[in-house]
Order: C-alpha cells, then structure tokens, then sequence
C-alpha cells in the first residue's frame, strides 16, 4: 500500500537541540525510506545528509525555540519516487554567501577541518535547497529512489 | 544503529586493528582517538580502522579521524580503512581522506597493505 492510499504523504516530527536527537530524525527517515522501498545505501546517504543539517543547526543556528522541526515527504516525479526532507529551525539564519568552502588541502594543512555539512549534503542528495533569512534556515533536501 | 559507538582494539605484531560498532559523531570519534593514541604510544607502526559494523559516521567524527591520520603521518606510520559503507567511502573520499590514507575493502587485505607498506 503506497502511502498517497494511506492518505499520508507526510510526516512532522520535531525535535530538541539536543545531542544525539539527529539519531532520532534519521530512525523517521529510514522508515519513510524503506516504506517506498529505496536502497539501503541510498537512505544511509538521506540519513548522513540528515544529520548534517541537524548538526549544523544544533551547533549555528541558536533556534529560539530550542526546536527543529522536520518533515518527511514522499512523493512521484518523472515516474521515480522520492523522499524529501525537510529541516527548519528558527533561529538567527546565515548568510550562505559568507560560508567558506571547504578544501581537502584547506583541511590536510589544519586550517578548517569543519565546515563540511554543507558539501555533504549536496554530495549525497540529488537536490538541496537552503532559504535563509532572520525567521530562521530551511534545508530541503530529497533524494530519488 | 547503536548511539554508542564501541571501539574494539587487537594487536599482530606492530599493526593495531580498532574495530568499530555504532554512530561515529563526537564521542566516537574521541574514543577512536584515544585508543589509537594508546597503540601508538606502546609501540603500533600502522593502523588499521575496520568500520564495517559503522553506517554513519558524521563530520565531526570525520574530523577527528583526520586528527589520528595527521598524527600517524607524523610519526611516518600507515593507517588504513576497511569494511566501509558506500556512503562513508563517498564520504571520506569527498573529504579528501582517500587522498591520505589507503581504503581496503576487508580487514585481511587492509593488514597485508600496511604490513607491506
């Protein structure tokens, strides 16, 4: 049974900024991931992803509610399903221009051995969409199966 | 996936083998570190991470895994990975890891490149 017949094509969760909760988000979306049968590879990369942006918005974003707020979509597009997360916090937003590009040689001579949450993101999902602003960051991401 | 991640450490010879089990965030990565620096100090020449019981490790523990490789180059010792995910294999590889240190796809052949290397 898909889930458009189950009347569901979403699922919120919300959780605390809190360490290890990003475990908690990845359990939802290998869920929703195995549910519309999507490789095992392929939701460890939705999962890696995940945790990126919550690791990021745990540790930059400075949610006033101490929240983030995740929703979990399937859906069809080009006769492929996809899942599509969605992460929210509403906190103090970036400016993505000002985020510097993280460099093998840049982290192998000790200069920046963070700052790669972003790159791993777009290298493991098929899109990524980051709007950001005063109201807080929102991170799109989805991945066909 | 286990939110600990256990770190397990065998010896042969002058190689050490530290296999993984669960998530390697922060903790993780730390443990990983301690134990490495531990077979470093009595003596291991080459180290071997086995990570084929891991299927996330984040960046933060990506980070800290760089850490034990910078201190192994320094020492002129060899580390290796094995038993990774595709996603950590692309991962690494993105953070440019594989440029560094050798990835085998098994703990017998990774022990054989750094007892040969």
């Amino acid at each position: 049974m898909s889930l458009d017949a189950m009347g569901a094509r979403e699922i919120s969760l919300t959780i605390p900024v809190a360490p290890d909760m990003e475990i908690v988000a990845t359990a939802q979306a290998a869920a929703v991931g195995e549910f519309i049968e999507m490789s095992r590879d392929k939701i460890d990369e939705v999962k890696l992803a995940l945790v990126e942006a919550c690791i990021n918005a745990f540790e930059h974003a400075h949610a006033r509610d101490d929240r983030l707020h995740l929703i979990f979509r399937v859906g069809r597009e080009n006769a492929r399903d996809f899942l599509e997360v969605e992460v929210l916090d509403r906190g103090r937003g970036f400016d993505q221009a000002s985020i510097e590009q993280p460099s093998p040689e840049k982290t192998f001579s000790g200069r920046q051995k963070r700052g790669w949450g972003l790159q791993i993101m777009r290298s493991l999902m098929d899109s990524v969409a980051i709007t950001s602003g005063e109201g807080g960051t929102r991170i799109v991401m989805r991945k066909y199966t | 996936m286990s939110e600990v991640c256990r770190v397990a450490a065998e010896r042969r010879g002058d190689v050490a083998i530290l296999s993984t089990d669960g998530y390697i965030n922060n903790q993780g990565g730390e443990e990983i570190a301690r134990q490495a620096y531990a077979q470093l100090e009595t003596g291991a020449r080459a180290l071997v991470l086995n990570l084929e019981k891991t299927r996330i490790v984040n960046s933060i523990g990506i980070s800290i895994l760089i850490e034990v490789l910078e201190k192994v180059m320094d020492r002129k010792g060899q580390l290796a990975f094995c038993g990774l995910t595709p996603t950590i294999d692309k991962t690494f590889r993105i953070m440019g890891l594989a440029q560094y240190a050798a990835i085998y796809p098994t703990e017998a052949e990774a022990v054989q490149g750094v007892a040969s290397a």
